[in-house]
């Protein structure tokens, strides 16, 4: 007969960089249950919106996460831009749209050397880094921070890209590309990392329905939705298709991942062939009044932004659905039936972020 | 319902309608609860492909409203974050942390 018992994970473990704590019940060395707790971090940034000015707010907007700042800030810009019916610059949208591509490129080579650490492919997880420097250089030349950009506002952008910078750029992406594809051998057809990744963590299309999970972790079950194709930013005006597969495990993750940092280098290539020149913002006056629900398709995947004005320079309500929060109740479902050891790169692989979940 | 509506209900036609949305075949999105005079706005957000649509409730500050965990077994954590973050009372959640799903030091439900 089995032995029934309870492994509390985190919230301090060597594959979180940011703390959750899961309650697994174990029967031997096999998950039968998970139970997750947050909280540890709670920044109560929603709440603040009741004491910052609008405008302001798009400073503690691009604080809820320092992987994907840019979008937070958009989202939120995005979502007061339409209460307020402000036409933004058909530039500053192209300039939205590449720094999003950007982000996204950053996040994905981020979560691929996290992966690769946590099972213990240390070479791995330096070249992904590596690769992962230059988005961050690229971000220093264009906005002048790493982390934290502070180029969005609303009405527009506060910053502009010239285009030898742009130029520039499109080399960069091109050498990352070949780079790219070495590295995704290793990460798609090694023997020792198909080991740890395939069969594992199965998520069906049904469950990722059910569930209401997000992003990578939603397509690579299937389900072909990307918020992109909503047409915000300059998303309309390029060329592309939701990247999916039906096997639903862990391999299947790494995998849209990877495909999506292609994409993602297309997607600014195009962006950069058809930026129009102009302004960058528009000025407006006045305060909102109204309410707006904005979809961002973020690199972990749909973040709703809920905003709710009532004429004055403080905003009723400013609510994020991050997408970490949305994939917790699939990573619980990966999690029932896997292996203790198995834990960690299940977790990994929603690409958990608790900064943006702990808001 | 149409694209991006935000239906008001009374509180005792959620279950009901939930359960017609769900076999309409949408995933639930989110839940979102903001603070009103003498009460609270409960926002619940479904999509079916890129669709987005919303129930909307209005409660007053001591009514309880009934568990959509049961429907959308997803909603036990959107539901904890509401009761822990601003007081919503929530009868029968299918795991309910009981005010423990947030370990915020300060008093909770944030007035």
């Amino acid at each position: 007969m089995s032995t029934r018992s309870i492994v509390p994970f985190g919230p301090q473990h060597p594959v979180l960089p940011e703390p959750i704590h899961i309650d697994l019940v174990l029967e031997d060395e096999k998950v039968v249950e998970a139970i997750p707790s947050i909280g540890f971090v709670h920044r109560g940034l929603e709440k603040l919106v009741e004491k910052k000015d609008f405008n302001e707010y798009v400073y503690v907007a691009e604080r809820i996460c320092g992987i994907c700042s840019f979008m937070h800030g958009m989202g939120y810009c995005e979502a007061v831009e339409h209460i307020m019916n402000i036409e933004v610059p058909p530039r500053a949208q192209y300039l939205r749209t590449i720094w999003s591509e950007m982000s996204r490129i950053h996040s994905h080579l981020l979560w691929l050397g996290l992966l690769a650490d946590a099972f213990g492919f240390e070479s791995l997880f330096m070249q992904s880094w590596r690769m992962r420097e230059k988005i961050l250089d690229m971000f220093e030349y264009s906005t002048g921070g790493r982390v934290i950009f502070s180029v969005n506002k609303i009405g527009g952008q506060r910053k502009d890209m010239d285009n030898d910078m742009i130029a520039d750029f499109l080399k960069i992406f091109a050498d990352m590309e070949s780079e790219l594809k070495v590295l995704s051998k290793t990460f798609l057809d090694d023997y020792a990392v198909n080991t740890r990744l395939r069969d594992v963590g199965f998520l069906t299309k049904e469950q990722a329905h059910d569930l209401g999970a997000v992003g990578p972790f939603m397509r690579s079950s299937g389900i072909a939705l990307d918020n992109r194709k909503l047409g915000y930013a300059a998303y309309a005006d390029l060329d592309f298709e939701p990247i999916t597969s039906t096997v639903g495990d862990s391999y299947a993750r790494t995998d849209v991942r990877i495909r999506e940092i292609f994409q993602s280098i297309d997607l600014i290539r195009q962006a950069a062939a058809k930026i129009p020149g102009g302004e960058v913002a528009t000025p407006f006056k006045g305060f909102p009044q109204g309410e707006h629900f904005m979809r961002v398709e973020q690199p972990r995947g749909e973040a709703i932004y809920y905003v709710k004005a009532n004429g004055t320079k403080f905003l009723d309500r400013m609510r994020v659905r991050t997408p970490t929060f949305a994939n917790l109740p699939g990573m619980i479902e990966t999690l029932k039936g896997c292996q203790l050891a198995d834990v960690p790169i299940l977790i990994l692989t929603i690409d958990p972020c608790i900064s943006c979940t702990e808001r | 319902m149409i694209d991006g509506q935000i239906m008001d209900i009374g509180p005792g036609s959620l279950v009901p309608e939930v359960l017609k949305i769900q076999h309409d075949g949408y995933r639930l999105v989110q839940i979102c609860a903001t603070r009103t005079p003498g009460g609270y706005e409960l926002t619940y957000s479904f999509s079916k492909e890129y669709e987005f649509v919303c129930l909307r409730i209005n409660l007053k500050e001591d009514a309880e409203i009934m568990t959509i965990s049961n429907i959308y077994s997803c909603a036990f954590l959107y539901e904890n974050e509401i009761h822990d973050l601003f007081g919503v009372q929530i009868k029968l959640i299918t795991i309910d942390y009981k005010g423990n799903l947030y370990r915020i030091e300060k008093k909770t439900p944030f007035k």
